[in-house]
């Protein structure tokens, strides 16, 4: 497990009081004081440094930041991040905070400038954990190129949080004669996703309790700008996805309704690692309906389709990149998939929590 | 992944496809049983692909949907209670009891957890003493084994504050109820394979004996499912009525003899009501007097009594005896949909409705097909 332990040094950081003296966070640290304010100097301002955030104002003031991109239109989105537990094999709630927004912003085709970053800290919660998921925080952060901007530290009591929740938002520039949106898509468009299907839901599932079992999965929270750019480069994009909660037939199904088109794909095209497939076996669950935290659907003109996959291939989180599908006039709205003896199901919207069958 | 892929094969499903149309004369209704062979035959698209002739029909083998309506009522109410910890099998959580399901338990602050094993839930109440830890114990023979295991582990570490909620059913039962019945549609049935590993299939040779009835062991992989209906169309075709076994990779005609001893250590047969269907006379396990101590009945006498409600629309009874397809129900994807289920049959992904709903609902007109 990742925790960062070996980049963490509160005495780097710190004055000796109060973040010595208190080895958990107490509700005197969101009240706003003394304690709040050491927190902010000690933890956050210094992990996170940039002239942003040092501003200390009520708000941050942006000025002139975007002139040097004429025309471009600006991105705004808002994510909350209450995962169980804080960490998980291949990842943590810090990073997935950072990359779940900074994907958003991408899958508009944005590229990502700022972020804020909302805590929510329970009463009780170790200092040490706090300062592993602040540092991968701003570690995510600097592998974007992304400055967390504006920032806000609440304390409830204890029994009222799971330890932490985080909400970012984020703000990026669109780049003139970019448009990706939901509903862009075409009849002819082809169905791309970026990588193998499945593993951050897998991984998650396999340290919780009551489904604990053996397995070597890790989650692929990943940052997807990069790619996205790579993409644009390469070929015009209609539909981006992040294929998060829902996977894959969640993403899917949206982007057939807001397109009112029908997408169908071959299941057996689905990029699927053997041990998620196997655990998905084992639990009674379908891989097309588990999340991913660093995998993208897209849907692009066919002409384009070739192209785009290349490029993909060439960037480290578009390896395992494949055309699995395409955008048909038929069934307007719904999914259906080609099925690995050659029948036909309907890929349908998850109806709720992903349910493990009996037996 | 290997056992599994080669079932999924579509050469080798294609090829037996193709031996079914070769053998068919005349139409013939085929039930199978179990609610895991629905759930793949609609998933891989199997039922489009087989010979008009051939009816597959959705028999009552789906746990989830057969557990009756009284029992989901009486766990909804341990659940509630501030003293319990209440474990199940996930998918038992949104199955509509007469007023809730147990994620509004949950929601109303009930703790309420899914687990995978009822082991898992032993280690849950070892970890915490001061509640009562209560496992949902539903299922066929197949789930039996590790009920009753959980039941024995607990009275060896003496652990007083497990206990078990019991459903359990068993398969030749429901299979006579369906016989018996005044208008019998089925004409052969596909046995359930896991069901079968556990109690091997001695017990159906004189079912098929006296009903005239081919019965064929199948597993739950397009391939074996194939496999199973043409061992069965042969028996049909040739007016013979025997008990095969298609999946002998994992069956053999007396079971699992150690699973056998611990189900029958810790349960007897007794009469249960099947959700949709009514009482089967002998048709599922209780614990027997000597657990009593573990039976999450017997410690919270109140749940005892408990006035049920089932909705009027739906009609899962007749699905779960085949008399009908879920697509002739009028509230099929209307009044009930797996968001919004009215009965238990649409909640399970081994239910029939939510199998339809979910797979089923195109029906491909075009090239693809």
């Amino acid at each position: 497990m990742k925790t960062n332990k070996d980049n963490l040094n509160l005495l780097g950081w710190t004055c000796p009081r109060p973040l010595q003296n208190y080895p958990t966070i107490v509700m005197g640290h969101g009240a706003g004081g003394l304690m709040m304010a050491d927190l902010i100097e000690h933890l956050f301002a210094p992990a996170f440094d940039n002239e942003w955030l040092a501003q200390m104002g009520d708000a941050t003031v942006l000025d002139n930041v975007f002139l040097d991109i004429p025309n471009s239109s600006l991105a705004f989105t808002t994510d909350s991040f209450v995962v169980t537990p804080l960490f998980f094999p291949g990842g943590n709630i810090g990073e997935l905070a950072v990359y779940g927004t900074v994907n958003d912003l991408a899958m508009r085709g944005a590229k990502p400038l700022y972020l804020s970053a909302g805590f929510i800290l329970e009463e009780g919660l170790p200092m040490e954990t706090l300062g592993n998921i602040v540092v991968a925080m701003a570690q995510a952060c600097k592998k974007v190129g992304v400055k967390i901007a504006a920032g806000d530290t609440k304390v409830v009591q204890k029994g009222h949080g799971d330890g932490i929740y985080i909400n970012t938002s984020g703000l990026g520039s669109i780049p003139t004669g970019v448009d990706i949106g939901p509903g862009n898509a075409r009849p002819g468009d082809a169905l791309l996703v970026s990588g193998t299907m499945g593993d951050h839901g897998i991984a998650i599932m396999s340290v919780r309790e009551g489904l604990t079992f053996q397995t070597e999965i890790q989650s692929d929270t990943a940052p997807l700008n990069g790619l996205v750019e790579a993409m644009v480069a390469a070929g015009k994009i209609h539909c981006l996805r992040d294929a998060t909660r829902g996977g894959l037939a969640a993403v899917l199904n949206e982007l057939a309704g807001s397109s009112k088109v029908g997408i169908e794909f071959d299941e057996r095209k689905v990029p699927l690692r053997p041990e998620v497939n196997a655990a998905c076996e084992m639990l009674g669950l379908d891989p097309l309906y588990v999340a991913n935290e660093g995998k993208l659907v897209a849907l692009v003109p066919g002409e384009a389709a070739e192209q785009v996959l290349a490029a993909m291939h060439q960037h480290e989180y578009g390896k395992d990149a494949a055309i699995i599908g395409r955008v048909v006039t038929q069934h307007p709205g719904l999914v259906t998939a080609k099925t690995s003896i050659g029948g036909m199901r309907v890929v349908d919207v998850p109806a709720g929590e992903l349910l493990p069958r009996i037996c | 992944m290997k056992f599994i892929d080669e079932y999924r094969d579509a050469d080798l499903t294609h090829k037996l496809l193709a031996d079914i149309q070769k053998t068919v004369t005349r139409p013939w209704t085929l039930m199978e049983v179990c609610g895991g062979q629905t759930h793949s035959i609609i998933k891989s698209g199997l039922d489009q692909m087989l010979p008009p002739e051939i009816n597959l029909i959705h028999g009552p083998g789906c746990p989830v949907c057969v557990t009756p309506l009284e029992l989901v009522d009486k766990a909804i109410a341990l659940a509630s209670r501030p003293d319990v910890i209440f474990t199940s099998y996930g998918d038992m959580l949104r199955v509509p009891g007469s007023r809730r399901d147990l994620f509004d338990v949950k929601a109303a602050g009930g703790d309420v957890r899914i687990v995978y094993s009822p082991l898992d839930a032993l280690k849950i109440a070892q970890n915490n003493p001061q509640k009562t830890v209560i496992f949902f114990a539903i299922g066929f023979e197949t789930t039996a084994p590790a009920n009753a295991m959980a039941v024995l582990q607990a009275r060896a570490q003496n652990l007083s504050n497990f206990a078990v909620l019991v459903s359990h059913v068993t398969v030749p039962a429901a299979i006579i109820a369906l016989m018996d019945s005044p208008d019998v549609l089925v004409g052969g049935f596909l046995a359930a394979g896991h069901v079968c590993t556990v109690m091997g299939f001695w017990e159906y040779e004189p079912l098929a004996k006296k009903y005239h009835i081919p019965i064929v062991v199948t597993g739950f992989e397009p391939v074996d499912i194939a496999h199973g209906i043409l061992d069965c169309v042969h028996e049909l075709e040739a007016g013979t009525y025997h008990v095969r076994n298609a999946y002998a990779r994992s069956v053999t005609r007396e079971g699992n003899r150690s699973a056998q001893t611990v189900i029958r250590k810790v349960f007897e047969m007794t009469d249960r009501a099947w959700r949709g269907i009514g009482i089967i006379p002998m048709s599922g396990y209780r614990l027997r007097d000597e657990f009593a101590a573990f039976d999450a009945e017997q410690r919270f006498p109140e749940v005892q009594s408990i006035e049920t409600l089932e909705s009027p629309l739906c009609i899962s009874g007749l699905v779960l005896q085949g008399r009908k397809k879920p697509s002739e129900c009028p509230a099929f994807g209307k009044e009930c949909t797996p968001q919004m289920p009215l009965g238990a049959t649409m909640v399970s992904s081994e239910g029939a409705c939510a199998a339809y709903y979910r797979y089923g609902r195109y029906q491909p007109t075009y090239e693809n097909k």
